[in-house]
């Protein structure tokens, strides 16, 4: 075919399209350019987050091959020459890390003190750029990164104060560091740093490069064999490895939203597709009776979807862009999940990811048209060009057996366990729940609409048996409000019962009337001395003091917390997930771990583990498992003075403190000043404030997804409006005949308006019942499986009520519009028209 | 041209209705042969048996020596872009398309729309006397100016066989002579064989012969009554 023949056929397939259903086909691509926006938007940032966090890595790891790290207080410096003397190893260069807390600031500063003559060939980037060599050995001198120096408006010669121990400790900007990726950091000497930070004897991390013709994996085994418990020697994109995957889960949700968008999108255009195909019935049925095969027509609606597909994609990719870009700007890398601190990215266009997001809304499009295609394909051109043929086209209801398979299907995914540590099958679960409902859609309609009460009067009446005869027709237009009132419904239900979680977990975690803390970081810390201090304050009945560390278990994830606490209650006072199994005396003695460490290693109630500590191994038993949704690389809880025994470290990071009746905070705060030297320094915070913090960093963790949740419940009604639209456009000569007949314009108005009730109403449901199914499933699948939390389900009743008759409203509003389209004199017209 | 052999077609449903039983006739080629039968009788769908748009259930269909129940739908699509004019009661011309677009249609179809297709075009539209509304739309003619163009579209690609189904069911009387006759010429002048069915004395009047569908089945006279 000529391409001039081509676009004849084309114009006699589409022309009047264009004209007559211009506001439906921009709504299609509207939604499309939703779905495409949202979906680039979080893959830009993902990229972005991630390229920036290991391209920072990258810089401050330099030339290194190998990592030697252990837990966060460190191992013994006596390593070092061990390493060092190895055949293979060019050069090793010590690192102390810290996050020292800044004095006068409420945040902290990563630390790095270095051998700035080993450093400089191994990790330059941890090497200050000083006028004189001696600047660098100089004890209170320290060097920012440019990304720190901006952050803390600190410039060289500035003063900067940190917390170490009980003193606050001027340090002198003596420069800046090199680049360093982006990274908040600074360096100062490792001997000054062990000193000052109390770190004499200890290193934590060792950065070895190693000689040429040296095998990475030949020499990481052999020296991980002269390494004790708890310190590994690892490639250091393992580290950058282990933040990733930590934050895999999240983003990987944050994609699957975006895709659930386009989706909806996708049921838009299906809406808008399927009501137009059945408007040009008898135009197709013409141009097939002409000559026209059915495999061209399929591919004429198909290249009319690809269409809208492009369109749509093209406006999305801009305003995935901008998207973006704010969402970094205002919610940061890690969109408030918090696991880039450090990380301060730029937006960089990513084409390939364009590419990609640009063909999946064409492919939305596409697929969201494929079944109006078949059907335009598959009506018989004789019938289709009487008269009255266009309602037949939707009402052949499907076998139900594909819908109910595909929920069968659905139900089934949900046990099976996660694939690449990601939820997939409980993806896969949701998709197929949403699939069998929407096939099985007519009937549900067609059911729910039989056991509908009768209004009084005709135009009731009247609605009603147009929608139990034309059960497509009303499916058509429901497809999008169901998966956008499935979507929402499903999340507020999930997110609703996480923060009642979330509120409990710390109403049990949080007993205590105030919190002290000396400040945050490795570096402050309550001594011995301010303990015996704080529990001799007047108004004080009860005290528990914590202490945390960090243990590397697993150098492919990051490290596990140890938390050492009083625990003299456990079982009451620990959210616990099941029963506990509490140690023989002759077993080893017991520690709590929390649900991801049960997940990622296995730890059962009744196992006997192994932790590293002082570097040895030392043998546990699980008593049982906790909830936590602090510590999302897991947390192991032993008691304090077991803890103590096996290391001798006496100092705290925490006071959990119980007033005596009648003593308010205000005196315990006079007395903490009067009785304790350096009090000053100390934070005291109530239960209700942390709660109260907790829950606005939850939120606005969850700010992005009420952003999505709200961009798919406006293209779901869109898609109800725009079908009503259609549907009204396309039953003109019915209204007409109906004015014809005697029917008042107020009366045609109330039946459109019964009808539009009846439908939404139907939709609303619908997308309840199976938004609340799918909450089941993102809480007890989705959730426990990528981030290894568990909560209770709590429906937010009164939200859903009122989302529901909001919803059913503009609903009404929708139908209210389109029939004043249909109580127009063009409808009476319509009656003698040809078309 | 057209040998149609014990047909019979049933439409089934709720309420199945057999449609047409055991019907068998011939059109010679060259014909121009009215059908007429009272109102659901089957006439309508007759032709569309014959344009291969309907399966029968039995008997057979041969159109131009095809049989058609052994064409494949691609096929039949075919056979009727290539040899088959349709003429239709509604008219059936799309209103957003021109009025020579609408007649050129066919031959797009076919892949055709080179010079030689467009002077086709200007000589049906000729032919039915609306050489001067080839840029008119359909919404400035009237219902016999529409017929026409319905017409030139029919016969464009000079196929062998022109079927219409009450082509003057919704004119007037004079516009209803004007395009039996316009019709017959056209046909006759591009050598076509016509099957028209329809309620009018007038066309039944234009044709060499007259099949008359009952619930008995066919009478066929050798000429108009």
């Amino acid at each position: 075919m000529t391409a001039s023949a081509l676009r004849l056929v084309a114009r006699a397939a589409f022309g009047g399209t264009f004209a007559r259903e211009r506001g439906r086909l921009a709504l299609a691509v509207l939604a499309i350019a939703l779905g495409v926006a949202l979906g680039y938007a979080i893959q830009l940032v993902n990229r972005s987050a991630i390229d920036e966090f290991a391209s920072g890595m990258a810089a401050l790891s330099g030339a290194a091959d190998l990592e030697v790290r252990g837990p966060r207080a460190g191992f013994d410096e006596a390593l070092y020459p061990l390493l060092a003397r190895q055949d293979g190893v060019a050069i090793a260069s010590p690192v102390v890390e810290v996050e020292a807390a800044l004095a006068g600031r409420d945040t902290t500063l990563r630390i790095a003190g270095v051998d700035a003559f080993r450093a400089a060939a191994v990790t330059p980037a941890l090497v200050g750029n000083a006028d004189a060599a001696l600047d660098l050995l100089t004890p209170r001198n320290v060097f920012l990164s440019p990304a720190a120096a901006r952050a803390l408006s600190a410039a060289p010669g500035a003063t900067l104060a940190v917390r170490a121990g009980s003193a606050e400790v001027p340090l002198a900007v003596a420069g800046l560091t090199p680049d360093g990726g982006g990274q908040v950091y600074a360096t100062m000497d490792i001997a000054a740093a062990q000193d000052l930070f109390a770190r004499t004897g200890r290193l934590t991390r060792i950065d070895i490069k190693l000689a040429p013709g040296a095998d990475v994996a030949t020499m990481r085994e052999r020296l991980q064999a002269l390494l004790p418990p708890g310190v590994v020697a690892a490639s250091p994109a393992a580290g950058v490895d282990a933040t990733a995957r930590m934050s895999r889960a999240y983003r990987v949700n944050l994609d699957v939203l975006a895709l659930v968008a386009l989706f909806t999108g996708a049921l838009l255009v299906f809406s808008t597709q399927a009501l137009s195909v059945a408007r040009r019935r008898a135009q197709f049925a013409l141009l097939r009776t002409l000559g026209l095969t059915r495999r061209r027509l399929v591919a004429l609606v198909l290249a009319e979807a690809g269409a809208i597909g492009v369109a749509g994609a093209l406006a999305g990719l801009p305003l995935g862009y901008a998207f973006a870009s704010l969402a970094l700007r205002h919610f940061g890398a890690d969109l408030g999940a918090g696991f880039f601190r450090g990380a301060a990215p730029q937006v960089v266009v990513d084409v390939q990811g364009a590419l990609v997001f640009a063909l999946l809304g064409v492919l939305a499009a596409v697929a969201g048209s494929l079944l109006p295609a078949r059907e335009a394909a598959r009506a018989a051109p004789a019938q289709a060009l009487k008269a009255g043929g266009a309602d037949a086209a939707l009402d052949r209801l499907a076998s139900p057996w594909p819908g109910a398979a595909l929920l069968a299907a659905g139900a089934l995914a949900t046990r099976l366990p996660p694939m690449a540590d990601l939820p997939l099958p409980g993806y896969l679960a949701i998709a197929a729940m949403i699939g069998g409902t929407l096939m099985l859609l007519p009937r549900i309609v067609k059911a729910l609409l039989s056991v509908a009460p009768g209004g009084r009067g005709a135009p009731a009446n009247l609605a009603l048996a147009q929608l139990r005869g034309s059960p497509g027709q009303a499916t058509v237009g429901l497809a999008a409000i169901v998966a956008s009132v499935a979507l929402l419904a499903s999340m507020a239900i999930m997110v609703a019962s996480f923060r009642q979680s979330l509120d409990d977990w710390l109403g049990k975690l949080l007993p205590a009337d105030a919190y002290v803390r000396p400040g945050g970081g490795d570096t402050a810390a309550l001594s011995p001395d301010d303990q015996r201090r704080l529990a001799a304050l007047p108004g004080v009945r009860r005290i528990e003091f914590l202490r945390t560390q960090s243990l590397l278990l697993d150098p492919t994830l990051p490290r596990v917390i140890l938390l050492a606490r009083t625990l003299d209650d456990p079982v009451d006072r620990l959210p616990l997930t099941g029963d506990p199994q509490l140690p023989g005396p002759l077993d080893p003695p017991a520690v709590w771990v929390t649900e991801t460490l049960q997940d990622l290693y296995g730890y059962a109630p009744g196992r006997r583990i192994v932790l590293p500590l002082s570097g040895r191994d030392v043998a546990f038993t699980v008593a049982g498992v906790w909830r936590d949704y602090a510590r999302q690389q897991g947390a192991v809880l032993i008691d304090r003075e077991r803890y103590i025994a096996l290391t001798g470290d006496r100092d705290a990071d925490d006071a959990a403190v119980w007033l005596a009746a009648g003593t308010s905070l205000d005196d315990f705060r006079r007395a903490l000043a009067a009785g304790v030297p350096g009090a000053s320094r100390f934070g005291v915070t109530t239960a209700d404030e942390l709660r109260r913090f907790s829950l606005a960093v939850f939120d606005r963790t969850f700010a992005v997804t009420y952003a999505l949740e709200a961009a798919a419940v406006a293209i779901g009604l869109a898609g109800l409006t725009a079908s009503f639209g259609a549907l009204v456009l396309a039953r003109r000569r019915e209204f007409g005949m109906l004015r014809h007949i005697g029917m008042t314009r107020r009366q045609i108005g109330a039946m459109l308006a019964f009808e539009g009730l009846a439908v939404s109403g139907v939709g609303v449901a619908t997308g309840l019942v199976l938004g609340g199914a799918i909450s089941l499933v993102l809480i007890r699948v989705v959730n426990r499986q990528s981030f290894h939390w568990s909560m209770d389900v709590s429906v937010p009743w009164g939200g859903l009520a009122a989302f529901a008759a909001t919803l059913l409203a503009l609903a009404l509003l929708a139908t209210l519009v389109a029939a004043r389209q249909a109580m127009s004199d063009d409808a009476v017209r319509a009656v003698k028209d040809d078309w | 041209m057209i040998a149609v052999s014990h047909l019979s077609k049933t439409f089934a449903g709720a309420r199945a209705r057999q449609v047409l039983n055991d019907v068998s006739f011939d059109v010679a080629r060259g014909e121009f042969v009215a059908l007429v039968g009272e109102s659901g009788i089957g006439k309508s769908t007759l032709l569309n048996l014959i344009a291969g748009l309907e399966r029968p259930d039995a008997g057979q269909v041969v159109v131009d020596g095809v049989d058609l129940a052994a064409l494949s739908d691609d096929d039949a699509t075919a056979l009727r872009r290539t040899r088959i004019g349709f003429v239709f009661q509604s008219f059936h011309v799309l209103p957003y398309l021109t009025v020579a677009d609408n007649v050129a249609l066919p031959l797009a179809l076919a892949g055709r729309r080179d010079a030689a297709a467009q002077a086709r075009v200007h000589r049906m539209l000729a032919d039915v006397g609306l050489d001067a509304r080839g840029a008119s739309m359909p919404r400035e003619l009237s219902g016999g100016e529409l017929q026409r163009v319905a017409i030139a579209r029919a016969l464009v690609h000079a196929p062998p066989l022109l079927l219409a189904d009450e082509p003057t069911g919704n004119l007037d009387p004079d516009s209803a002579a004007h395009v039996i006759a316009l019709l017959r010429d056209c046909v006759k002048r591009n050598g076509a064989t016509a099957l028209l069915a329809t309620h009018s004395r007038t066309a039944a009047a234009a044709a060499d012969r007259v099949i008359t569908l009952t619930a008995r089945g066919v009478d066929v006279r050798a000429a108009p009554p």
